[in-house]
């Protein structure tokens, strides 16, 4: 479903993805740890589409289609949805109203009639039960106010209504106490399936042991220097992400040597 | 034409009307008009040299022969008014064209006893005493020229009397359309509403333009609320592009009284709009909720004084603006807090919103405080569009287009919601939906 070859970025003058290489297939939970400043929310808002990223090489196949050239809003509508790690507030538009043009524009794009006032309303309902939303704050003016478990949750909702193949979870853990991690992570689990495919990137192991991944890597200085399974994350909770990066000095210092 | 020349055509054009349409007036009403005359002939018209107008030019104001009298209303209809002036709704409303009163144009339904809403002429006319001692006693006649040209030229607008513990809720509509179709009209509409102790009211004054042709409004109102007073006021303006549009609304508050004085402009091709609230009682309380969408060559000066002059009273202003094309924003904001006025709660928001590179605007806070035990602050900011919000509504698949009127609609939400008149509120907020709407539109081609 998406294929991630040899991807450079870079923010300003920095150089933050280094030569990404990553295939995710339908139906696969994929989760990216890695220490603060690896890359890792680079690697997300890149494959979502935002404009400050400037994609210096390597390119990005989603369904065979080039990613990269699509606007965000198109990505969006054929099926990428990324989870914010920091949700925006947005005074003034309600949260009903927000979801229902989302959710519309999307249809329309997948050749679906748009929904009408009742319809979105039952779906809604239905959805917001998976997070355990408060009705109210469907009126209140997008995540303004809302605490951080709130804006969570309604980044979950959201992937929920917009039913996308691929899910990107930016850190969706941060900021969540155990209760809401657990709720969060049952929303997330509820929504796996066959068909979509899912990047849970986490700082921490913690969030693994809810959302159970199929593959993990190690993002570190913008590359994957890691993959494996479940147990690599329990490695690197043991080791911690020093084991990583004095791993990684020993192989350029091998490197050095080797050009010598 | 110079600014000297214009000057002597209201001079002259006075004297005749001082032998001729004036002549009815009472002697108390004559008097005042020579007296503003004079205050005009010393005062000639602002220029960007006074301080108060330094970001105002009036050349294409002063460069045109405007005419009183000009442009008779044949082909309006009371239901193209109210469209225009979105009050399809209004139950109670007087229509003034270019000045002048249609009765067979307005309605009124049926008032609380001892309320009047008339038209200023008709009250003249019937030798009634009542205007009189208010009626250019709180508009500042001697050092404003426009408010002095208006007093000299009054002769219509609306007279809302609410007596003691009087209670008005439904919106009384004050609908002024200037009609042109090319003669270069003048008008000069003078409203007074006086809401005695305890009463309540809520008026709308509207400003609408009709027809091909240039012309000029030079609304004065004068607001008086009584003690323990409550006021809902709106003005609402949809001038014309080639409609231009001095006005001023002088408000006197007495104790305990509670003002909302709304000002959305919308239209004009040069607007200008002077609120001066005089917080003449403790514990007096006036909100100044204001927004200007303005586009295309359009330039619109918000110029705002809050005088605080007893002690325990609040004000809060907030005023935002949106500006696209090569339009021109002002705002100028003084609150004044006298040196009685302690435990005095000031504040005051500009906040202004540019979408295009061209637009622009010039923002000045002041506050002078003369009491030493007060809460006042002031803050404007001029920015555009937040980058992270249209990523956000983007990445959930709204079109850039979609997301960028979606933010800009929310960011006059804050203004529209306090309109408290529930049709009103919706009509502006379908205004502003469709404005945005029909933007992207034209972009898209």
């Amino acid at each position: 479903m998406l294929e991630i070859k040899d991807l450079w970025a870079k923010v300003g003058d920095n150089e933050i993805l280094r030569g990404i290489n990553l295939n995710v297939g339908a139906g696969e939970v994929h989760a990216i740890m890695g220490p603060n400043g690896s890359g890792k929310s680079t690697l997300a808002h890149v494959l979502a589409g935002r404009e400050n990223y400037e994609v210096t090489g390597g390119r990005v196949l989603y369904e065979g289609k080039d990613l990269l050239t699509m606007s965000p809003e198109a990505r969006a509508r054929e099926g990428v949805f990324l989870a914010f790690q920091y949700p925006v507030e947005i005074p003034g538009v309600s949260t009903t109203y927000f979801l229902k043009a989302a959710v519309n524009a999307v249809r329309k794009h997948r050749g679906l009639e748009e929904l009408d006032a009742m319809e979105f309303l039952a779906l809604i309902k239905e959805k917001m039960q998976l997070v355990e939303m408060d009705q109210a704050l469907l009126n209140r003016p997008l995540n303004e106010g809302f605490s951080g478990g709130e804006k969570k949750r309604n980044e979950i909702l959201q992937m929920a209504v917009l039913d996308p193949k691929l899910a990107i979870l930016d850190e969706t853990d941060s900021g969540l106490d155990i209760d809401a991690l657990r709720i969060v992570a049952s929303g997330v689990n509820a929504l796996r399936n066959q068909d979509r495919a899912m990047i849970v990137i986490t700082h921490y192991q913690r969030l693994l042991n809810y959302i159970v991944p199929d593959f993990i890597h190690v993002l570190y200085e913008g590359r994957i220097v890691k993959s494996g399974t479940r147990e690599l994350a329990l490695e690197l909770e043991e080791k911690g992400y020093d084991w990583i990066k004095s791993q990684e000095q020993r192989s350029e210092i091998g490197d050095q040597r080797s050009e010598v | 034409m110079l600014a000297s020349e214009s000057k002597e055509l209201y001079l002259s054009e006075f004297r005749r009307y001082r032998n001729n349409g004036a002549t009815k007036n009472p002697p108390w009403l004559r008097q005042l008009r020579e007296s503003a005359i004079a205050s005009f002939q010393k005062l000639g018209f602002p220029t960007t040299r006074d301080e108060d107008w330094k970001y105002t030019s009036l050349d294409s104001i002063t460069s045109v022969a405007f005419q009183r009298g000009n442009g008779v209303a044949k082909t309006v209809t009371a239901d193209d008014i109210s469209t225009l002036a979105l009050a399809d709704s209004a139950r109670h409303r007087l229509i003034f064209i270019n000045g002048q009163y249609f009765p067979h144009l307005s309605s009124l339904g049926a008032l609380p006893v001892g309320i009047r809403v008339e038209s200023i002429a008709e009250t003249l006319q019937r030798n009634d005493d009542s205007l009189a001692p208010h009626l250019g006693r709180y508009a500042r006649v001697r050092e404003q020229a426009f408010v002095a040209l208006n007093t000299a030229f009054m002769e219509d607008g609306a007279f809302v009397m609410v007596p003691k513990n009087c209670k008005l809720r439904e919106p009384i509509h004050l609908i002024f359309v200037s009609l042109s179709n090319g003669e270069s009209v003048a008008s000069h509409p003078r409203s007074l509403v006086v809401v005695e102790d305890g009463g309540e009211a809520r008026i709308v004054e509207t400003y609408i333009g009709w027809g091909m042709g240039n012309y000029f409004v030079n609304p004065v109102t004068e607001l008086v609320g009584g003690e323990g007073t409550l006021v809902d006021y709106y003005r609402l303006q949809r001038e014309g592009i080639k409609g231009f549009h001095i006005g001023t609304l002088e408000v006197q508050l007495g104790r305990n009284c509670n003002l909302a004085a709304h000002a959305i402009t919308l239209g004009g091709a040069l607007v200008r709009n002077d609120v001066h609230a005089v917080l003449n009682g403790e514990g007096s309380e006036c909100l100044l909720n204001g927004l200007y969408v303005l586009d295309g060559k359009q330039h619109v000066d918000n110029s705002t004084e809050i005088e605080h002059m007893k002690p325990k009273a609040t004000s809060l202003e907030l005023y935002k603006g949106i500006l696209s094309g090569s339009a021109r924003g002002v705002f100028n904001g003084k609150i004044m807090v006298h040196k009685d006025a302690q435990k005095t709660n000031a504040r005051q928001t500009n906040k202004n919103l540019l979408l295009s590179a061209d637009a622009m605007v010039n923002t000045k806070p002041q506050l002078e405080i003369y009491a030493d035990d007060v809460k006042c602050s002031h803050g404007s900011t001029i920015g555009q569009l937040d980058r992270d919000a249209l990523f956000y509504l983007r990445s959930r698949g709204l079109s850039r287009d979609d997301a960028q009127s979606l933010l800009t609609y929310a960011f006059a939400s804050e203004v529209v919601a306090r309109v408290k008149i529930d049709s009103m509120r919706q009509r502006l907020d379908d205004y502003l939906l469709t404005k945005f709407g029909r933007n992207q539109e034209s972009k898209i081609q």
